[in-house]
């Protein structure tokens, strides 16, 4: 009874911790997500005018090309670190 | 072979491909119709993801809303950047969860997470509403894509359209349509890069677009984009690259398209499809990168369409200023074999030329504000000039032109472009009268003369981004009324059979509805899309990532803040636009300077989803949390191992 009792408190603590990495790895992401996008793309292209791509400065190709090119980035490594959390804390299928 | 022969031969061919594979792809259950058996690799459904996303409006409309944009290419990156980042919300936010969860409809967690038939039924409603107005503009493209390039009306265009939706929908269910939209992936992906990279190849030397945009403009020897920027500032266009005068209004547009994206019910339904959780994880990356090879390409596509069309409108411009040489003639244009295309446009009535100051020249360029502003109250006054009736006093109306002229010339005489005034140069207004966004792709290989082949496969595209999106749409509209409404609540009892015959009917019934409003559009259509990502973003979206990552918000939280999100969200877009879009009806002018804050009703969806994750939380701290089987389900969602016993009901 006692040993069913502390692995059942075991489990919540193991996802519980599983929770708290997942939403580590999200908000870094976010973070990413945020800053080429929102930050580069269009908060910042003022300050960055100065740095040219091709005949646009640094902030144009951002909002045009680099933000896609990051998303994609991100999505799969959000992927495979998520994968390898899974099976870290065993809960992968 | 003539053109018209050519578009018949490969529009015939990719429809007999889609009738095959709906042959092939039968639906026998519930669990294929609405979920494909979820059987689906992940990279098949991401090719499937990318036709179902992207629509007529990406497709036809948005490189030309990117080029012919009037303040300027970038601020519509908007559209790039929310289209493309909402997938990155999509993998991180719900499409796990929602995958683990098993079920079939968005509407179903909706449901089950806030233990509550009415916030079933609210988002039954909420799905409805964004998906019947986003159903629109698809019917309505593949329509006007029939009678541009199948010489048969728009009406006759609409019901072959919707014949072939119907025999894949109906008998396939999500099985057939997705393994029809990788087909309609492959067509629209080859229709969209074939034609830009030969323009590509023409002006930049680059074979990727997406380098062409950041290249060298071959001609001139300067880079493509300032040299762009070069040629429509010297016609009074603002720069393609300029900044965008209104930053707030950008970041909340971007936001509600991204937000937007993530919370449509079709797009999410289709990560039901896959195996396991993972793999609904790198299925949105794979969505991804199908759609990014379509949306990194579009601004190349759209702002060399534009620099092509403004050098065949003034030919000194290709190599040197625009102004230094005479602009096209009419003459030209009438007996150019070169330029033929121009007048087949002109049938369509997507660009029309008039030569307003009758030099035997067609002048493009925008005319500058004062300019603007007195020929529009100039044709005012004509107008009402000619809507009088024969027997009325006529002396004071002939006034009012007559006075309306004097200012005009006295504009002319003041406005200027490349250092001389309109006067000076004897121009009296932009003679391009009319150039529509959608022109710029579908008339892409035209303007740059590309073979007939490339013509008619633009032309298949078309069909294939509006079709694929409307069987995505139509089935997240039949899976809510048979799944939701009519298992969910009328009879909980019907049996698998019965379902998935309530199901096909269903969606028999939306595409007659879908087609009826394809025939009689409410006038409406452009603005609706605001309508769909608005809701999606203030209703949809919100709830669903409360509905996993809180435990706290309860069923009470959760209706009031859909409510709050959807009656916010839409009086403020209807307080612009008019009530349910009928013109007139609008309390405020739908200008920017009446905006508040500058908000436009496009962006307010971002707004909108602020309020309901607010209320939801305020309203869910003051009453009981929910229940425990329901933080039991929160649990499990957030976990991905089990998911393959999911069971269908």
């Amino acid at each position: 009874m006692v040993d069913r009792n502390s692995n059942v408190t075991a489990d919540r603590a193991s996802s519980n911790a599983y929770w708290s990495a997942n939403i580590r790895i999200i908000l870094i992401s976010l973070a990413v997500w945020f800053f080429c996008s929102f930050g580069l793309g269009i908060i910042l292209r003022p300050m960055l005018s100065g740095i040219m791509v091709g005949g646009a400065d640094l902030g144009f190709w951002f909002a045009q090309q680099g933000s896609i090119y990051v998303f994609l980035v991100l999505i799969f490594v959000y992927a495979w670190r998520m994968n390898r959390l899974d099976k870290e804390f065993g809960v992968d299928e | 072979m003539d053109q018209f022969t050519l578009n018949l031969i490969v529009v015939g061919i990719t429809f007999a491909i889609y009738i095959g594979i709906a042959i092939w792809a039968r639906a026998g259950s519930t669990a294929e119709f609405y979920a494909a058996g979820q059987g689906v690799h992940p990279v098949l459904n991401g090719m499937a993801t990318g036709a179902d996303w992207m629509s007529a409006a990406s497709f036809i409309s948005m490189a030309g809303i990117i080029a012919l944009a009037p303040a300027g290419g970038y601020e519509q990156s908007a559209y790039l950047m929310g289209w493309t980042g909402g997938y990155v919300l999509l993998a991180l936010l719900l499409a796990p969860y929602l995958r683990k969860f098993g079920k079939f409809t968005v509407p179903e967690f909706i449901g089950d997470r806030f233990y509550s038939g009415g916030a079933r039924l609210l988002a039954v409603i909420c799905l409805i509403v964004i998906s019947v107005t986003y159903v629109i503009g698809q019917m309505r493209g593949v329509g006007v894509t029939f009678g541009r390039f199948l010489e048969i009306s728009t009406d006759m265009g609409l019901y072959i359209g919707a014949a072939i939706v119907f025999v894949y929908a109906v008998l396939g269910g999500m099985k057939g349509i997705t393994y029809t939209q990788v087909a309609q992936y492959v067509v629209l992906i080859i229709a969209y890069t074939i034609p830009a990279i030969f323009i590509s190849l023409q002006l930049t030397g680059s074979f990727l677009p997406q380098f062409g945009l950041t290249g060298t403009h071959v001609a001139s020897g300067t880079e493509f984009l300032v040299k762009l920027d070069q040629v429509v500032t010297e016609l009074g266009f603002r720069a393609y690259t300029s900044e965008t005068a209104n930053m707030l209004n950008m970041i909340l547009f971007t936001m509600s398209l991204m937000i937007g994206t993530a919370g449509l019910p079709h797009v999410i339904i289709r990560f039901f499809t896959v195996p396991k959780v993972a793999d609904a994880r790198s299925s949105a990356g794979w969505a991804l990168v199908f759609i990014a090879l379509l949306y990194t390409v579009a601004p190349a596509v759209g702002s060399m369409a534009r620099l092509n069309l403004t050098t065949t409108m003034w030919p000194n411009a290709a190599t040197g200023n625009a102004l230094d040489g005479p602009a096209i003639t009419r003459e030209a244009i009438d007996s150019n074999p070169e330029l033929s295309w121009i007048r087949t446009w002109e049938k369509t009535g997507l660009l029309t030329m008039t030569d307003l100051n009758g030099d035997g020249q067609i002048q493009y360029f925008n005319e500058p504000a004062a300019t603007a502003a007195a020929n529009k109250a100039l044709a005012a006054a004509n107008a009402a000039l000619a809507a009088a009736p024969a027997d009325a006093d006529r002396t004071a109306l002939e006034a009012a032109v007559a006075d309306a002229t004097a200012k005009r010339d006295a504009a002319l005489a003041t406005d200027t472009l490349g250092g001389q005034t309109l006067a000076e140069r004897g121009w009296v207004g932009n003679e391009v009268t009319k150039l529509d966004n959608d022109m710029m792709v579908l008339a892409n290989p035209e303007i740059a003369a590309l073979p007939g082949w490339v013509i008619a496969l633009v032309a298949a595209g078309a069909l294939a981004a509006a079709l694929s999106t409307a069987a995505g749409l139509l089935l997240a509209i039949s899976s809510a009324i048979s799944h939701d409404l009519i298992k969910g609540s009328i009879n909980p009892n019907i049996s698998e059979k019965g379902e998935l015959l309530a199901a096909r009917i269903a969606m028999t019934f939306a595409i007659a509805i879908a087609t009826w409003l394809g025939l009689n559009p409410p006038g409406f259509a452009a603005q609706v899309v605001a309508l769909a990502f608005g809701l999606a973003a203030a209703t949809i979206f919100p709830v669903l990532m409360m509905g996993i990552f809180s435990k706290r918000v309860n069923k009470q939280g959760a209706i009031a803040g859909m409510l709050v999100g959807l009656i916010f969200t839409s009086v403020y877009i209807f307080a612009y636009k008019g009530w349910f879009f009928v013109p007139g009806t609008n309390m405020l002018p739908d200008t920017p300077d009446q905006y508040f804050f500058g908000i436009s009703p496009l962006s307010i969806g971002t707004v909108g989803a602020i309020l309901n994750f607010a209320s939801a939380y305020i309203v869910s701290s003051v009453t009981a949390p929910p229940p425990h089987h329901v933080q039991e389900l929160v649990e499990s969602i957030r976990v991905p191992r089990g998911a393959g016993t999911a069971v269908a009901h």
